[in-house]
């Protein structure tokens, strides 16, 4: 899972897609999840980092998780496995 | 180290699109109680879905409206229009605060009677009057408004019988300067089938014309349509003063007031554009006044509004089954609460809120029903936070027709509960259950038996 690339993301949370010209907003954890992604993070990776650092049970967090990048893959922010 | 407070994770595309030049507040504010009684502690005693009526809300409402006509017009009756909330307890607190009854169907005249109107305030309006509805309402002295030719034909032949005077008024239809021009119910103004009808009534020793009628509408925002019709049905009486030298005792102006939901496809919302009670007593009693009715013999004015009475009072409680992604992207959400329940959504933009709201992020969000049927949806367009399964959420404005065009339909209908004055929940009606609904079944003996 990956970012595509020239996405810019900035301290508060606005992300954009020079690809499309759209621009987004996120929240902090939002704004955490991409951040991690573009780190080159897996899944798993993703959710033991936040679990560190919030209160949140692994069961509810990997719903959330997958609804999040479900939501990028629709704004075509990620790149494709074949890519 | 102490852990964070989680949000779920929200990405939102920015459009810029044309800003919102009226400035509304786009912020959601969450309805944890009403009345100080808590949302989560009724849905936890009464179940989800469930109706909750104000009675607080009701009778302030009242007030208002009739302080509206009073102070401009003394003599003003009003009667409650069954149709609109026929619950038992809903109609008695009308009665209690002096509103007659207006009733349209045997059984809802059935019900005024039951729930103790004396017939005599019994205002029955509607095309449907049987043989017997009409009977029983000229032994009771009830005011019967004549909706068309048949029915008036029918009461000339039933008045001798019951060896009473029939106390009847036409219903009248008019062109009020607004659009759709309503022409199906009684007897056209202009085209002079109102005064046709009369010259019937007047000269026949069984009936008396006591007053008229109108219903120009519903959801009339233009408060100056009342005017008009006011001064036709004047008209009307100063030209029965004139020809029969009979004074009317009331003109009924019908319903139709709007209430402050909100039309679908309405620029601004209803909360901004609904008139006030005073807009409409204005033009009401304003034309009333300035008619050429002789001034010891002014009439009383009725008013049968519902929707515009009720409407805020009622709420719909409901719980969140699931979240879904539409195929664009959007949040699809969906809820306990069914057109079945809510029969106005297919024409409101209902105002719908969480009962509490953990994080503001807000989401395009579509809201469907429970129903198996696609057509089942409460708001197809809405900023809205994102709630999880279990999470409730509080539909206001929804106490006009709800309790009475609600449908049976896949599910039973749920409860519904009364906060009183001093904040105390009563059930006025129970929910549907297995042996209410098939109560009236009956089963032919040869489909008794089945073997699968």
């Amino acid at each position: 899972m990956k970012l595509k690339k020239n996405i810019a993301v900035s301290e508060n949370g606005f992300l954009f897609d020079p690809n499309s010209g759209e621009s987004y907003s996120l929240n902090k954890t939002g704004q955490l999840i991409v951040k991690l992604i573009s780190e080159g993070k897996s899944e798993a990776e993703i959710i033991e980092n936040i679990m560190e650092k919030y209160d949140v049970e692994s069961n509810a967090l990997q719903r959330y998780l997958d609804d999040f990048i479900m939501m990028l893959q629709q704004m075509n922010l990620l790149q494709k496995e074949e890519d | 180290m102490e852990k964070l407070k989680f949000e779920r994770p929200v990405i939102n595309r920015i459009n810029a699109g044309v800003p919102d030049k009226f400035g509304m507040s786009t912020a959601i504010q969450p309805i944890s109680h009403i009345d100080d009684v808590a949302v989560e502690d009724l849905l936890s005693e009464y179940g989800s879905p469930l109706y909750v009526i104000s009675e607080k809300s009701i009778r302030n409402t009242f007030r208002e409206a009739l302080s509206a006509f009073k102070t401009r017009y003394p003599k003003v009756q009003f009667a409650w229009s069954y149709k609109t909330n026929y619950l038992n307890a809903v109609c008695n607190i009308y009665h209690q605060e002096g509103s007659w009854a207006e009733v349209v169907s045997g059984f809802e005249f059935e019900k005024a009677l039951a729930n103790g109107v004396p017939g005599s305030k019994i205002i029955f309006n509607g095309p449907d009057k049987s043989k017997e509805d009409l009977e029983r309402a000229i032994e009771h002295g009830s005011l019967i408004h004549i909706d068309h030719f048949d029915e008036l034909y029918e009461i000339m032949s039933l008045a001798p019988k019951t060896g009473k005077k029939a106390k009847v008024a036409i219903r009248v239809n008019m062109d009020t300067g607004i659009y759709p021009h309503w022409d199906r119910f009684g007897f056209n103004y202009e085209n002079g089938e109102a005064w046709t009808a009369i010259n019937k009534i007047m000269p026949d020793p069984n009936m008396e014309l006591i007053g008229l009628h109108t219903h120009i509408g519903t959801y009339i925002m233009t408060p100056n349509a009342y005017a008009i019709a006011t001064s036709k049905l004047a008209a009307l009486t100063v030209r029965i003063q004139l020809k029969y030298n009979h004074h009317l005792k009331y003109l009924d102006l019908g319903g139709g007031f709007a209430s402050k939901n909100t039309l679908k496809g309405a620029y601004l919302p209803g909360s901004d554009t609904c008139p006030t009670f005073d807009d409409y007593a204005e033009a009401i009693t304003g034309a009333l006044s300035n008619s050429d009715i002789q001034y010891d013999h002014m009439p009383t004015l009725f008013l049968e509004t519902g929707r515009a009475l009720i409407d805020d009072a009622g709420y719909l409680l409901g719980s969140v089954l699931a979240n879904k992604r539409l195929l664009d992207g959007r949040r699809s959400l969906i809820i306990d609460i069914g057109v079945n329940n809510l029969f106005t959504s297919f024409w409101y933009e209902h105002h719908i809120v969480p009962s509490k709201i953990k994080q503001r992020d807000t989401e395009d969000t579509t809201i469907y029903g429970p129903l198996c049927m696609n057509i089942d949806i409460i708001r197809a367009a809405i900023q809205f936070p994102v709630l999880e399964k279990g999470d409730h959420v509080v539909i206001k404005r929804i106490g006009a027709y709800n309790m009475t065009q609600w449908m049976q339909f896949i599910t039973y209908r749920p409860k519904v509960v009364l906060i009183d004055l001093e904040g105390k929940a009563h059930v006025i009606r129970e929910n549907e259950n297995h042996e209410s609904m098939n109560a009236l079944d009956k089963m032919p003996n040869h489909l008794k038996e089945i073997q699968l």
